[in-house]
């Protein structure tokens, strides 16, 4: 029984060290001076974050990501939020249309997707393409299946309909039995959502290279572009970048903590635990009845 | 009466953004590429020519190969490693548990073009472990070269290992502790549970999660690009290399290889769907 649980325990911790290697490695490089052959660096130093943090370019490129996440987070909040509500108190039979427009994207990988948003916006009518407006478009649909799940799945815990219903009676408004109602207790779930589409779109690369490019630099294309310059500059910017995906999921997963006790789930693989979460506790309850 | 539809009336204007949003972003340029795939290089003969040009073609049809050949490989295994990883970590107590879920979900963060990077600092032509190697004398990496088949390979199966147990860790839940008993109980062994109860059980997930991450590595492109750029022949490179290269601008055909990939994706994901379907059924 204990050799067993040996064996498990080798096995798991082969996994961690195969999985935090390249994270260790590259760190390694970001803060090594002298490192040409020896098995770990001569000498450590600041440098390449110092020359990091003084460049221009690298601060322009975070601007530009942020500027494009924000835009396109900030539209599919304030988008969402009425359409899912709207859709799932009174027109609950689209409730279908919704959720295959709303998870098609999952289906469609980015670079299939920019194939035909170049066709639509090089010419005709709206000539955005190459601007980080299409962008701002192209992201709003690539977060759209973590925006509808938290949202919709929020107002399914919170029994949204009866809530509006009994705010309906005690005479409230539509809009006021959303805003004093519904809102305040889906905030955090909508926070959950947002943080993770956030994540998702720093780590974005297909549409950003394939729709702008160089024209509207961001971290991921400045990155790109960096790989065949100074290997040690690199790292820095990519340890940097890590530690602010770090610190969103990790707010990310105390959220979720807090709100199920159930840290399982990343990015569009949340989706996918969502979908099996599901299945589980359907399980549970048919086993229950019985 | 009219009241009622008068606040109906409000309420679809209130989802008109997300209408355009959708037509605009999302159905407009799917049905832009799929009328575009039937057009003629100069963009007015309808044809089927970009089909069969594909269908004819050495060069696309390899580049298909190789990306299917090259999404079951990591697949596969992804899924073995997955299985049997996700089966060592229910030995654990919750809060290790957790712990190392929380790990291999920061792991699947670690995806496109920085963990390209990390590889070519670890085995590119100067990296770690190439010098390490060398110099104790290994010849393990001699014959190595990360920006090869091998290369894209190994980081592809990198980024899909996290993926593959996360999504196949919660099935191992659907295990009962006392189907094992009875088991026993009857007189089977350890091996003949996993035969006869476990690996059936758990089956419809490991196919499941098999589409799931085929698909990831058809679709994935950043982590290709920053490591072979275009030097390799897969079929999301050379779709993008169509669409949006300074050299070769052919829209119509980038368009006909994009409506193929997305057709495998979708199959892919139709096929998930059903064994998700299959995984209901069976405990019902």
């Amino acid at each position: 029984m204990k050799s067993s649980l040996t064996f498990h325990k080798v096995i798991v911790g082969l996994l961690v060290i195969y999985l935090l290697i390249p994270l260790v490695g590259t760190f390694l490089f970001s803060i090594a001076g002298k490192w040409d052959h020896t098995i770990l660096p001569e000498s450590y130093t600041m440098k390449w974050y110092i020359e990091l943090f003084q460049d221009e370019r690298f601060f322009d490129a975070f601007r530009r990501t942020l500027f494009l996440i924000v835009m396109s987070v900030g539209l599919s909040v304030v988008i969402m939020l009425p359409t899912i509500f709207i859709i799932t108190v009174y027109f609950s039979k689209w409730e279908g249309l919704l959720q295959a427009a709303a998870m098609l994207p999952y289906g469609i990988p980015p670079i299939v997707g920019a194939v035909g948003l170049i066709k639509v916006y090089s010419d005709g009518p709206i000539q955005i393409a190459g601007t980080p407006w299409i962008l701002i478009g192209a992201y709003f649909i690539t977060i759209l299946p973590f925006m509808y799940q938290g949202i919709r799945n929020s107002l399914r815990t919170l029994n949204a309909v009866q809530l509006v219903d009994a705010a309906e009676l005690l005479g409230a408004t539509k809009f006021q039995a959303f805003r004093t109602v519904v809102f305040p207790n889906i905030i955090s779930g909508i926070l959950v959502s947002t943080l993770l589409s956030v994540a998702l779109l720093f780590s974005e690369f297909a549409f950003a290279n394939l729709l702008v490019g160089g024209r509207f630099e961001t971290l991921q294309i400045y990155l790109a572009d960096k790989l065949n310059s100074s290997g040690h500059l690199t790292s820095a910017i990519v340890i940097t970048y890590y530690s602010m995906i770090l610190l969103l999921t990790g707010t990310v997963l105390k959220l979720t903590f807090k709100n199920e006790k159930n840290p399982v789930g990343s990015n569009k693989k949340r989706i996918l635990s969502f979908l099996k979460k599901h299945n589980c506790n359907k399980n549970t309850a048919l086993e229950g009845e019985k | 009466m009219r009241k009622i539809k008068k606040q109906k009336i409000y309420l679809l204007a209130l989802l008109l953004p997300f209408i355009l949003f959708v037509i605009g972003f999302e159905i407009g340029p799917l049905v832009a590429m799929i009328k575009n795939s039937f057009y003629a290089d100069d963009g007015i003969q309808v044809t089927l020519n970009q089909y069969i040009t594909i269908f004819k073609s050495e060069f696309y049809l390899q580049a298909i190969q190789n990306s299917l050949v090259i999404s079951l490989i990591s697949a596969v295994i992804s899924v073995i490693v997955a299985v049997i990883v996700a089966y060592s970590f229910t030995k654990f107590s919750q809060k290790i548990k957790n712990r190392l879920l929380m790990i291999t979900n920061m792991a699947s963060n670690f995806e496109g073009i920085p963990l390209s990077f990390s590889f070519i600092i670890l085995l590119g032509n100067n990296g770690l472990f190439t010098l390490l190697f060398s110099k104790i004398g290994g010849d393990v990496f001699a014959d190595f070269n990360l920006y090869s088949w091998t290369g894209l390979i190994l980081v592809y199966i990198y980024f899909q290992i996290p993926l593959a147990i996360m999504l196949i860790y919660p099935s191992y839940q659907g295990i009962k502790k006392q189907w094992k008993e009875a088991s026993s109980l009857l007189g089977g062994s350890t091996l003949s549970f996993w035969l006869h109860i476990g690996i059936p059980v758990l089956l419809p997930s490991i196919v499941g999660t098999f589409s799931i991450l085929f698909a990831n590595s058809m679709g994935a492109y950043a982590t290709a690009y920053a490591l072979v750029g275009s030097n390799y022949n897969l079929l999301s490179l050379q779709i993008a290399s169509l669409v949006a290269s300074d050299v070769a601008l052919k829209p119509q055909l980038g368009s006909a290889l994009g409506v193929l990939l997305a057709a495998t994706m979708i199959g892919a994901m139709w096929f998930n769907e059903r064994m998700m379907r299959r995984i209901r059924r069976d405990l019902r």
